[in-house]
């Protein structure tokens, strides 16, 4: 049984719907990805999945139970921090960390230890006076010192540097060890093309596509760089080849995942005297849902 | 200086322009209420025996401690405006200096205003300097239009040159004040914290000045409001005192222009101090948050609530002189009633008392949605607290600040009035008089929570029902209002005990609307979105 189960959610502010029919499970022992564009409804998964919004239809449990009507029990259990993290400006970073342990229930002191020293977090000052990315160290070792099963992360390393971006990603890798789950939104794609075993894109309420990255790939687009020995003129008309342009002396184009086989056969026709190929980053596969395609592809090959 | 004061012209006329509403709201509202006081004086007092009548009620060291001394011997309408109303005046005065000083420095450098003015063509010392310049004119026209508007009231005992020293005086208190002002706000590293440094200095001088006072010590020398006290405009016209005021306010802007060249933009002299690591033993449920969070709040509104209750019981004293000597008049407020007129006056007094102990109350439920425009609630909700578990903690301490607010009101006016009467109130009258408005004060403590549950976005409309309310009952027997528009009032329906019996019913009814409204409220927060 999945910890995490989605089914046809849907949430309307107004007349405006915010998700339309989401599905998707989070299994044990899983980092889930969850990506989209800006306003594509990330956040407000995530507050449904919190009970902080009630949902118009569908259904959402976490560990079998009903998000709303039990989302007291459910939270002894979960490990939330928000993407933007606002906290109370006349208590102290350390006050805050041991409020939000004693409002979870257990509180695992030396962990809470570690991860200050790891996140290089000064908590004997006021939140008044933390940057962003202080306030975010804030909820991470919140989160992380706490003996949650689920952790629902909301864009939790938009304003970390490098370095403790790492050190999320190391505390990240260390609870999926312990058999634990995530739940990760984030446009940090290389962060989510790191830790994740499995990936949903959300766009406009509506989940698009969700697997894993290997079978994302499939589905996408393979980046192909060829010279061949007799000119070929005609590439650019094969079923399944986009975005061509000419480079050097050989051709740059992508090819679907399903027609690779019809067009290798027609380009060995001509003699292939160099064959290069990279598989999609998750960034293409994120470009290719989302719109403008060709004008990003073309910036990025000049 | 040189450079480092360019642009500081340009700076001053931007800072008039921006905050010019609020510069001419604080010095009309000032100027209004010192020239209506001389005026509704002569009406109340016209003749000189009323006023030595008046003199004699003043002549207690609570009323001293509060305003002051007067020249009691020479009770004209311009020693009774000077000693009735000149500290007090003086001290917002003070207030105001201190808001607007701490207003145009360090709140604006807080903001990151200054970073980006001081990246223009702006000398370094300027805004500091701009801020001094319009505090220095802001003063220097509420003098001026003091000493035009007081002359030009033509009441016999207010002269010209006593009008020109009662401006002057609040002139200089002024200027005094914005120089402390400017020094915190050079101290401190927040404009919360330079607000509550000079706050801190006011009240100092304030208690200084009231002790000096009572036992006539050299120790007035040692507060500003002590040397306001020694002018005595109207009467004695002594005016050097307002040399110290102007002096030491241009020396304290001066000060602070030097400390403001030590330090780099942003920061102090004095550093917070590192807080506390880890929570203390208390801080570890949603209720202990709301009090963590409040405390601040809820110790300055008791302060106030008990000086409140002092400052009423201290004029039963003078009420029952005042009675004694005019039994027309006596009769003619309390209804030939043989009850004493404190005990008439008292459901009055507790009524302001209990609308006044409701905004607290009404103050600390409405930071629950405070917190949620914040953002903060997620955090919190996000744990295993329970929404009834989170509201509820609000209101309880809704309710307790009501309760708390109203009792503290209740205990000054029973200490106040055992010192200043001949026959004081027992402590049962006092606290049972209070206790009877308790369930009103409950009641609109559960509108709040019946519109934070439902309607969030409308919560505010609470207080237009607390200005109904009080409109209607303290204004009402001015105004005519029928019966009926102040029943619509929680307030409408508390008994007025002891000139009347109490009326159970109503009490007990009160309380199950109170109780119905929480209920509801509840539960539709645990129903509704968190925004
Ligand atoms: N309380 C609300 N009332 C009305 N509309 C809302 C509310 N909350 C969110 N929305 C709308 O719902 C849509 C989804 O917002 P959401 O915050 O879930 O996006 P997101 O995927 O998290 O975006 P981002 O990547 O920018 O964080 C947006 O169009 C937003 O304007
Ligand atoms: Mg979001």
């Amino acid at each position: 049984m999945p910890i995490l189960d989605v089914k046809g959610l849907t949430k309307t502010f107004g007349k405006f719907k915010a998700l339309d029919g989401v599905d998707f499970e989070v299994k044990k022992g899983e980092v889930f990805g969850f990506i989209g564009p800006n306003g594509a409804g990330k956040s407000t998964t995530i507050r449904v999945l919190l009970g902080l919004l009630k949902r118009d239809a569908g259904t959402a449990t976490i560990f079998g139970q009903d998000v709303w009507s039990d989302a007291v029990e459910i939270h002894r259990k979960i490990a939330y921090v928000p993407g933007d993290v606002n906290l109370w400006p006349n208590l102290t970073g350390g006050e805050v960390i041991d409020l939000f342990a004693s409002l979870q229930g257990e509180v695992n002191g030396k962990r809470r230890e570690e991860l200050i020293v790891k996140f290089d977090l000064d908590t004997s000052k006021k939140c008044r006076t933390y940057s962003k990315g202080n306030r975010q160290k804030v909820a991470l070792v919140a989160a992380f010192a706490s003996d949650a099963e689920l952790f629902i992360l909301d864009e939790p390393t938009s304003g970390l540097d490098p370095l403790m971006e790492r050190v999320f990603q190391q505390c990240v890798e260390e609870v999926k060890e312990a058999g634990k789950s995530v739940l990760l939104s984030s446009h940090i794609l290389s962060e989510v093309e790191r830790l994740c075993d499995r990936v949903g894109i959300i766009r406009s309420g509506v989940m698009v596509e969700t697997g894993t990255l290997a079978e994302l790939r499939h589905l996408t687009r393979l980046n192909l760089y060829v010279e061949l020995n007799s000119p070929a003129t005609d590439i650019g008309q094969i079923p399944g080849v986009h975005e061509l342009v000419k480079a050097g002396d050989g051709w740059k184009f992508q090819v679907d995942g399903d027609k690779l086989d019809a067009v290798m056969t027609y380009l060995s026709k001509h003699g292939i005297r160099r064959l290069e190929s990279a598989p999609p980053t998750l960034e293409d596969l994120f470009m290719q849902h989302y719109g403008d395609v060709t004008g990003r592809a073309e910036a990025g090959d000049s | 200086m040189g450079r480092s004061m360019a642009g500081n012209g340009r700076l001053t006329r931007f800072i008039i322009r921006r905050d010019f509403v609020r510069l001419f709201l604080w010095v009309v509202s000032i100027s209004v209420v010192t020239l209506a006081v001389p005026l509704s004086f002569q009406e109340l007092y016209p003749t000189q025996e009323q006023r030595n009548v008046m003199a004699e009620t003043m002549r207690n060291p609570a009323m001293t401690a509060m305003v002051g001394p007067g020249n009691l011997e020479h009770y004209t309408l311009g020693a009774m405006t000077t000693h009735q109303m000149l500290l007090l005046t003086a001290v917002a005065v003070a207030l105001m200096n201190i808001l607007l000083a701490v207003r145009f420095t360090r709140a604006e450098e807080e903001a990151g205003m200054t970073e980006m003015i001081r990246s223009l063509s702006i000398g370094r010392s300027s805004p500091l300097s701009a801020a001094m310049t319009v505090l220095l004119g802001v003063n220097a026209v509420l003098a001026i239009v003091l000493w035009i508007g007081l002359t030009s009231l033509g009441i016999e005992g207010m002269g010209s040159s006593g009008a020109l020293l009662y401006g002057l005086t609040l002139g200089g208190t002024g200027l005094f004040f914005a120089g402390v002002a400017v020094v915190c706000a050079q101290l401190a590293e927040s404009a919360r914290g330079a607000t509550s440094l000079a706050m801190i200095v006011l009240v100092g001088s304030y208690v200084i000045q009231s002790s000096g006072n009572v036992t006539e010590s050299v120790m007035i020398w040692l507060s500003p409001f002590g040397w306001v006290t020694s002018v005595q405009p109207f009467s004695e016209n002594n005016g050097w005192p307002i040399v110290f005021l102007v002096v030491s306010g241009v020396v304290l802007g001066s000060i602070a222009g030097i400390l403001q060249g030590k330090r780099d933009l942003g920061s102090g002299f004095i550093h917070q101090k590192p807080g506390r690591a880890h929570a203390s033993a208390f801080l570890k449920t949603p209720l202990a948050l709301v009090l963590r969070l409040q405390r601040t709040g809820i110790s300055i509104w008791a302060i106030g609530m008990l000086i409140l209750g002092l400052s009423y019981g201290s004029v039963l004293g003078d009420l029952e002189s005042f009675f004694d000597g005019n039994e027309l008049l006596a009769n003619m407020l309390t209804g030939n009633s043989d009850r004493p007129v404190a005990e008439q006056f008292l459901p009055m007094l507790m009524l302001v008392m209990a609308f006044i102990a409701t905004i607290p109350g009404i103050l600390a439920l409405h930071k629950l949605v405070g917190e949620e425009k914040k953002g903060r609630v997620d955090s919190v909700l996000g744990r295993r607290v329970s929404r009834t578990q989170l509201m509820g903690g609000y209101v309880f301490v809704a309710v307790m600040n009501g309760v708390v607010m109203n009792s503290l009101a209740a205990t000054g006016l029973w200490l106040a009035g055992r010192s200043v009467m001949a026959e004081p109130l027992t402590i049962a009258t006092v606290f049972g008089a209070s206790a009877v408005q308790l369930p009103a004060i409950a009641v609109m403590i559960g509108v709040s929570s019946l519109l934070i549950g439902i309607a969030p976005r409308w919560s505010s409309l609470v207080w237009l029902y607390i200005v109904y309310s009080f409109v209607t009952l303290y204004l009402g027997s001015l105004f005519q209002v029928p019966d009926w528009a102040a029943r619509l009032s929680p307030f409408g329906w508390v008994s007025e005990w002891p000139s009347e019996s109490v009326n159970w019913m109503a009490e007990g009814g009160l309380l199950a609307i109170a109780a119905v409204l929480v209920v509801i409220g509840l539960f539709g927060y645990r129903r509704r979105d968190i925004l």
